[in-house]
């Protein structure tokens, strides 16, 4: 690897050699946190100073008001998110961590469709939604609002029935997951 | 009692003796309250003179060091010191104003988002939003400050909060769920360590500024003479292993000695100890002691396996994993004949291979020959401290340190500007040690404006400015790497320092003749109050041995 100081220039082929650390199976990390100000800067600003990406993000009061919970997904090698969840640890106001096996996980996202629909368009629509157990939250009469729970595959399966409609507009909220058994996630 | 006076009563609480800063609009209040609160207050210059100074303080005693400033220009001053704390693990404890709470986030007057900017690079950030949680939070920073692996702690508190009236209680519990560092290391592994360290052939004792943080040396020496293992500290740990001495190698990495740096590439154990991989230690990492396995402790978890993947892994502090290492290595009962091969070899790289310059013929003063003349004029006794470059790594290549906490250096942020004012807070620290700081020309008047604050409040260091009138690892590096293409180097002998010690009430000298050099310093050593040394040296000298950067340690040059 090129050193900074020194002449050598960098090459395409190792910068290719790092982004190959990724193996592309995603993580998804439960965080639970104290509620103070700043935490999910920390946190962002942790992932962000790694290169690392995050896909999605939610945030949510638990049972306790003083504990938040912060679900993301990440992309990645195992060895960097180990470095990641490490460096996640030090931070003084997060309470536990867990990478959650995803067979021993139940994830959920929700999404909401916004859909050109006019005459029979919508009863197809509804049809759709129906069968992938969504729900129709509002009918204009030229758009169509669906609502619609599940995991990521099953959101873009969906997406993808109804974008030849016309998608207007589209948006979610980012995965929260919970830990199969008895035991708390 | 308004909140200020609060923060007076739990400094005194934390053992607090001395505070670093510069008042301003914001932290008037503050201020207001060192009237008669029971506080030393040094006032610097410039806020990263403080801040280095709490840095120096804290390196020298192992205490919390404790640096305030105001807010805006005042708090981001204090950025690189923070960044400094952070990469070095100081205890630190940095308290900023801010503007009052009406005028966040409107660019009020010296506004800045100071727990923003300084994020990346603390420990742990307090932003105050109710002064009732000022006691609180002060007390929680000095806990996280000095516990586990130490770092910075920055608490930000608007000016009308600091001004409030809040019921004082003192705070005698400090509770952090999130935060509970591992201190005793797991027994199995520190087993599994004893039985490694007993199967070894070729082992190797690694040891860095963790075990001078968690004030480890006896039992590192007990460690490491509880057989004829060879021993070789970083930068930061220096002192942590009396040198010289017959298991001493010296220290390691870029500019390490060979023995220390070939034995790591042949060994077939590392122990690392407080030590964390450093690009500076490992030079090419695919090639770094390839045939090694490691066992690696540290307080911190995210060490572990960051570089180099340990093979057997021990959390906890160097203190108490070391003191169980040693019991379980003797109950082993392992013959030391088994490493007279290993010795051998040592011997044999340590002999061809000694730290060694070319004297000049005449009274020029070698850089590394001003070192050892410091050694000898000090005894070898003093506190030494230093900035950033060939004359950093020349004092740590020549001036043997007997003691833990004898050598204050920025090692890992690289601090050019570090070494006065650190050697300043280390004399407040230790009035009674003879503190010197060995600064580079280039690097010295980064900060030099604290030598006001030395001559006002008669802080007594003494400063031998290694003067080549080059910044000299820049200028080796563009001499090595870049084909001797020299660009913006050179210095010139600007300012007159002799002249400019004495405007700041301070003595200056010049020194320039080898056979003097020890008397001369002597006599700098004996003259009170702070001291400006003026040291001419060989102009074009090469830090050597080397390990070229992005290199295996076999390839070391010079």
């Amino acid at each position: 690897m090129g050193e900074p100081g020194t002449k050598e220039v960098l090459s395409l082929q190792e910068l290719e050699a790092t982004a190959n650390l990724r193996t592309g199976r995603k993580h998804v990390l439960s965080i639970l946190v104290e509620n103070k100000p700043g935490v999910l800067t920390r946190i962002a600003g942790l992932f962000a100073r790694r290169g690392f990406n995050i896909d999605t993000l939610s945030v949510g009061p638990t049972d306790d008001e003083q504990i938040s919970r912060i679900t993301l997904t990440v992309d990645g090698a195992l060895h960097p998110i180990d470095q990641v969840t490490k460096q996640l640890h030090k931070l003084i106001n997060v309470l536990k961590i867990r990478d959650l096996e995803p067979g021993d996980t139940v994830a959920r996202e929700l999404a909401l469709f916004k859909v050109a629909a006019d005459g029979v368009q919508r009863g197809e629509l509804m049809q759709i939604a129906e069968i992938f157990r969504g729900k129709v939250v509002d009918v204009t009469k030229r758009a169509i609002i669906l609502e619609i729970t599940g995991t990521t595959e099953k959101i873009a399966a969906f997406e993808s029935m109804v974008r030849p409609f016309g998608l207007i507009e589209m948006m979610r909220t980012g995965e929260i997951a919970i830990s199969r058994g008895r035991t708390e996630t | 009692m308004r909140a200020v006076d609060a923060v007076m009563e739990c400094l005194k609480a934390e053992g607090v003796d001395v505070v670093f800063g510069l008042p301003g609009g914001a932290n008037l209040p503050t201020y207001d309250a060192f009237v008669g609160g029971g506080i030393r207050h040094i006032l610097v210059r410039h806020e990263a003179g403080g801040g280095h100074a709490a840095e120096g303080y804290a390196k020298a005693t192992g205490k919390v060091g404790v640096a305030f400033a105001t807010s805006g220009p005042g708090a981001t001053n204090l950025v690189t010191p923070i960044c400094d704390a952070m990469m070095d693990s100081v205890p630190v404890v940095f308290i900023t104003g801010q503007v009052r709470t009406e005028l966040l986030g409107t660019d009020g007057f010296q506004e800045a988002d100071t727990i923003g900017i300084t994020m990346p690079v603390v420990k742990h950030s307090f932003m105050i939003q109710n002064p009732q949680d000022i006691p609180r939070a002060i007390h929680e920073a000095f806990h996280v400050a000095r516990s586990g692996r130490p770092g910075p702690v920055l608490v930000d508190i608007p000016q009308d909060l600091s001004r409030a009236e809040i019921a004082y209680e003192p705070v005698t519990d400090v509770r952090l769920p999130g935060y509970q560092p591992r201190v005793e290391g797991n027994q199995k592994q520190i087993r599994q360590a004893a039985k490694a360290l007993a199967a070894a052939q070729r082992p190797v004792i690694y040891a860095g500024g963790g075990v001078v943080n968690s004030n480890a040396s006896e039992e590192l020496v007990e460690f490491v003479r509880s057989d004829r293992f060879p021993i070789t500290c970083t930068l930061m740990g220096l002192g942590a292993y009396p040198a010289p001495d017959r298991q001493w190698l010296g220290m390691l990495g870029m500019h390490g000695t060979r023995a220390a740096n070939y034995a790591m590439d042949e060994a077939d154990l590392i122990c690392a100890v407080g030590a964390r991989f450093d690009d500076r230690i490992t030079g090419k990492l695919s090639e770094f002691a390839p045939r090694a396995k490691f066992i690696h402790i540290d307080v911190d978890p995210a060490e572990i396996s960051k570089n180099v993947p340990a093979h057997i892994p021990i959390v906890g502090d160097a203190k108490h994993v070391l003191a169980k290492l040693v019991i379980e290595y003797r109950a082993i009962g392992a013959d030391s004949s088994r490493l007279e091969g290993w010795w051998s070899r040592i011997g044999g790289w340590q002999e061809k291979y000694p730290l060694a310059y070319e004297d000049s013929p005449d009274s020029e003063i070698k850089p590394q020959y001003m070192i050892k003349a410091l050694y000898e004029a000090t005894s070898g006794e003093a506190v030494v401290t230093s900035d950033v470059g060939q004359h950093q790594m020349w004092a740590a290549q020549y001036y043997d340190f007997p003691k833990p906490r004898r050598w204050i250096n920025s090692g890992g942020l690289g601090t050019m500007g570090f070494g006065l004012p650190a050697a300043m807070g280390a004399a407040v620290g230790c009035p009674d040690q003879l503190v010197c700081c060995i600064a580079g020309d280039g690097s010295v008047q980064m900060n030099i404006q604290e030598l006001a604050t030395c001559a006002q409040n008669d802080i007594p260091i003494k400063v031998f400015i290694m003067n080549n009138g080059y910044l000299g690892m820049v200028r080796q590096w563009q001499e090595l790497f870049w084909d001797g293409r020299y660009s913006q180097v050179e210095m010139g002998q600007f300012p007159d320092y002799v002249k400019l010690a004495e405007a700041y009430g301070a003595t200056g000298m010049r020194f320039e003749d080898k056979n003097a050099l020890v008397a001369d310093m002597r006599r700098a050593i004996a003259t009170d109050g702070p001291v400006l040394v003026d040291v001419r040296v060989t102009r074009e000298e090469n830090t050597y041995p080397m390990i070229p950067a992005g290199q295996p340690a076999r390839e070391m040059v010079g």
